[in-house]
């Protein structure tokens, strides 16, 4: 009996080409690796309250992309941006995310989402082992907490404990000096809001022991309407009020409680203050308002910020914002990391990542760094002042001090049981 | 839950002047959103989804015309003028064709448009938040009232919706108008049989609608950021304070925004991590004692 061959192919060929071509279609970015330009998906938030803040994003990244581009791309590869847009929800984030890879044949996820649609991507980049980095998401948890630590995921925003422990610093001093005991916060209601809420809280009452909490609001995300919560902190009478709103929120709330004159009645401290899509935006900006850097060209006061915000400025015709500089460090870390490994490859891009200091406008000392150990940014340019309403915005910054930032984060990880 | 705070402030007039003025005015403002709403629908039957484009539209119509002419009074009337003929052309050209169609055709409609005034806002004035900034008549100290405080322009606020209420009551009850109006609502037919247009009243009641959540939005404009897409939001609370009021009852869509207003303001003292939840659970406790809302009728 002779054993004959069938025509075409054999079983086991064919169950070996349907398993390659499973492992093709689950891990696109490995078939396209090789293609000649390197496509870099970015979900951001491009409508709604904080469109302008994902335009700034987008904007932050084009302006380094084309520098690297114009100088021959990244490891010989032209850099092909692929920016969609979230609206600012969490599952259409995952899931921009998640298309941006598996069907755009994107290698590398520049997340620049809000906090909310942050640990969304996240979870898709741990799910499809992508190289990613997350520019805007600032809760402190993000990078902080072993449990959502992947070797694959960075993070190039500020950290909210970073502002938490420098405007703790700061807000303790002018509590002592003006006899500041009874405070207020108000706050968007979700990670970021009360993670770096607590924070500032947890700082405040360590460098003045006999500050009081005596009420707290928790306004929505995008709330329209903050009027029930400004008459509230306004029936507690405190004399101080912290605040974590940011962009269109912050804006409104300042409209709304400028008419019930609140900063009158109190010293205000609102970290997300100077940037400049608050600041240009508020027609009526109330003098004295606290608040962290997030970004102004003048601080830090290097030749090298002014002249990255004047650029900026001219090819986009208007002022960076926070998340801006956050993007463009992103980029410039990239671009340094694919220098070191030689290549485009996202988990070499990883390993030549981890604990890569790089020269940077942004920088606190003119350098910023990737610290290895959580794959977050430190050395970034950090300070609390006083808003103006007119340009330089916020004249005099009081510059935190990274050695001691980085001694109290360590110990706040211990509390938190992180490390 | 923090109910010493709510009842400290029961027993403070300080408080119940300030907590009440702020119950009015989120009230109002969602009044004069929800009273188009309830009134188009008790007219023309349609569930008018895109009404929260009106209220955006108003916002920055009233805003460009503040920039440009630097009146107050003309950025309201501009913010209410643009939006009824909005409304008018917008109900001539396309609502009026889905009239006694299916349901799910008017939905569908009135989504589309509310995606596509949202990139028009976006296309003409552009995706970033926008302030209009407090008249400067307006940036004045607050009135202490029995020792609560009560912004004049918040005044000026609930004023104007108050005397809208007024007048949209008088006018429905006492006029020729209102009459005519009312009979089209109850049956279009013979009002069409006496030889009167009702094409003409169905594109006039959706423009005062669409004026009235345009004078919200215009009104809002000094104190809320713009944005596209800032319609959403106040649509959803507008559909709770007619769905509480009922459907198609003016009387009920003021006391329902009043409800709606004390509920947030108090709420925020007493309930403070539950104050959308009980706006909620109200409704659901009025739909369950009365399905056709406070003041809402039967349908025959």
């Amino acid at each position: 009996m002779t054993e004959t061959s069938r025509p075409g192919m054999s079983r086991r060929s064919t169950l070996a080409l349907m398993g390659a071509g499973a492992v093709t279609f689950a891990t696109p970015w490995v078939a396209r690796a090789q293609a000649k330009t390197i496509k870099i998906g970015m979900p951001t938030i491009l409508s709604g309250r904080v469109a302008q803040l994902g335009t700034s994003s987008r904007n932050g990244v084009m302006i380094e992309v084309d520098k690297i581009n114009a100088a021959g791309g990244l490891a010989g590869r032209q850099i092909e941006m692929v920016i969609r847009d979230s609206k600012g929800a969490p599952q259409e984030a995952a899931r921009v995310a998640r298309e941006l890879v598996n069907t755009d044949g994107c290698e590398i996820l520049v997340d620049a989402e809000a906090s909310s649609g942050a640990f969304a991507v996240h979870e898709v980049a741990r799910d499809l082992g992508v190289f990613c980095i997350h520019t805007n998401s600032e809760t402190s948890s993000l990078t902080a907490d072993p449990k959502q630590h992947i070797p694959n995921a960075f993070r190039t925003a500020r950290q909210g404990v970073h502002d938490s422990i420098v405007g703790g610093g700061y807000a303790a001093a002018i509590a002592k000096a003006k006899g500041l005991k009874k405070w207020a916060t108000c706050s968007p209601d979700y990670a970021y809001g009360r993670d770096t809420t607590g924070e500032f809280v947890y700082y405040l009452k360590q460098f003045a022991p006999d500050v009081e909490i005596i009420s707290d609001a928790w306004p929505k995300l995008f709330q329209p309407d903050y009027t029930e919560v400004v008459t509230k902190i306004l029936q507690a009478k405190p004399q101080a009020l912290y605040s974590a709103l940011w962009g269109g929120d912050l804006t409104s709330y300042i409209d709304q409680a400028n008419i019930y004159a609140l900063f009158g009645q109190m010293e205000v401290f609102a970290v997300n203050m100077a940037d400049y899509t608050a600041l240009t935006v508020v027609k009526n900006l109330p003098k004295g308002i606290h608040s962290g850097n997030r970004y102004i060209k003048t601080y830090p006061a290097t030749a090298e910020n002014a002249a990255w915000g004047d650029a900026y400025k001219a090819k986009y015709n208007e002022y960076p914002t926070n998340w801006s500089w956050e993007n463009a460090t992103a980029v410039m870390l990239i671009a340094e990391a694919s220098r070191k490994a030689n290549s485009a490859d996202g988990k070499k891009l990883a390993d030549a990542m981890r604990g890569l200091t790089i020269k940077s406008p942004f920088g606190a000392d003119g350098t910023v760094t990737m610290r290895a150990e959580d794959q977050t940014l430190i050395g970034y340019a950090i300070g609390w002042g006083t808003t103006i309403a007119n340009e330089p915005y916020v004249p005099e910054v009081k510059s935190g001090d990274w050695k001691q930032i980085l001694a109290l984060e360590a110990e706040w990880k211990k509390t938190k049981g992180y490390t | 839950m923090d109910l010493d705070a709510l009842t400290g402030c029961l027993a403070s007039s300080a408080c119940l002047v300030t907590q009440t003025t702020s119950g009015f005015i989120i009230g109002m403002l969602l009044f004069l959103v929800a009273v188009g709403l309830t009134l188009i629908f008790g007219v023309l039957k349609v569930v008018n989804f895109s009404h929260g484009a009106f209220y955006m539209f108003g916002a920055y119509f009233a805003m460009t015309a503040y920039q440009v002419t630097g009146s107050f009074a003309l950025a309201m009337f501009c913010g209410a003028a643009g939006t009824a003929i909005l409304g008018l052309v917008f109900e001539r050209v396309f609502m009026s064709r889905v009239y006694g169609g299916d349901v799910l055709m008017q939905l569908l409609v009135c989504y589309a448009f509310v995606l596509i005034f949202d990139d028009v806002v976006r296309l003409v004035w552009g995706p970033e938040f926008r302030s209009m900034g407090m008249p400067s008549a307006f940036q004045v100290p607050p009135l202490f009232i029995a020792g609560g405080v009560v912004p004049p322009y918040y005044l000026l606020l609930i004023g104007v919706a108050l005397a809208v209420a007024a007048i949209l009551g008088v006018g429905l009850a006492r006029t020729k108008v209102g009459k005519v109006i009312r009979a089209a609502a109850h049956n279009p037919g013979m009002v069409s049989a006496l030889g009167i247009n009702t094409g003409l009243i169905y594109g006039g009641v959706f423009a005062l609608g669409g004026m009235l959540a345009g004078l919200a939005g215009a009104l809002a404009a000094p104190v809320r950021s713009l944005t596209p897409g800032m319609g959403f939001s106040v649509l959803i609370e507008s559909f709770i304070v007619t769905v509480i009021g009922g459907m198609g009852s003016i009387l009920g869509a003021l006391i329902g925004a009043l409800l709606i207003g004390m509920i947030r303001s108090y709420g925020s003292l007493g309930f403070p991590l539950f104050t959308d939840g009980l706006m909620y659970l109200f409704m659901v406790i009025v739909l369950v004692a009365r399905p056709t809302g406070l003041f809402g009728k039967e349908v025959a």
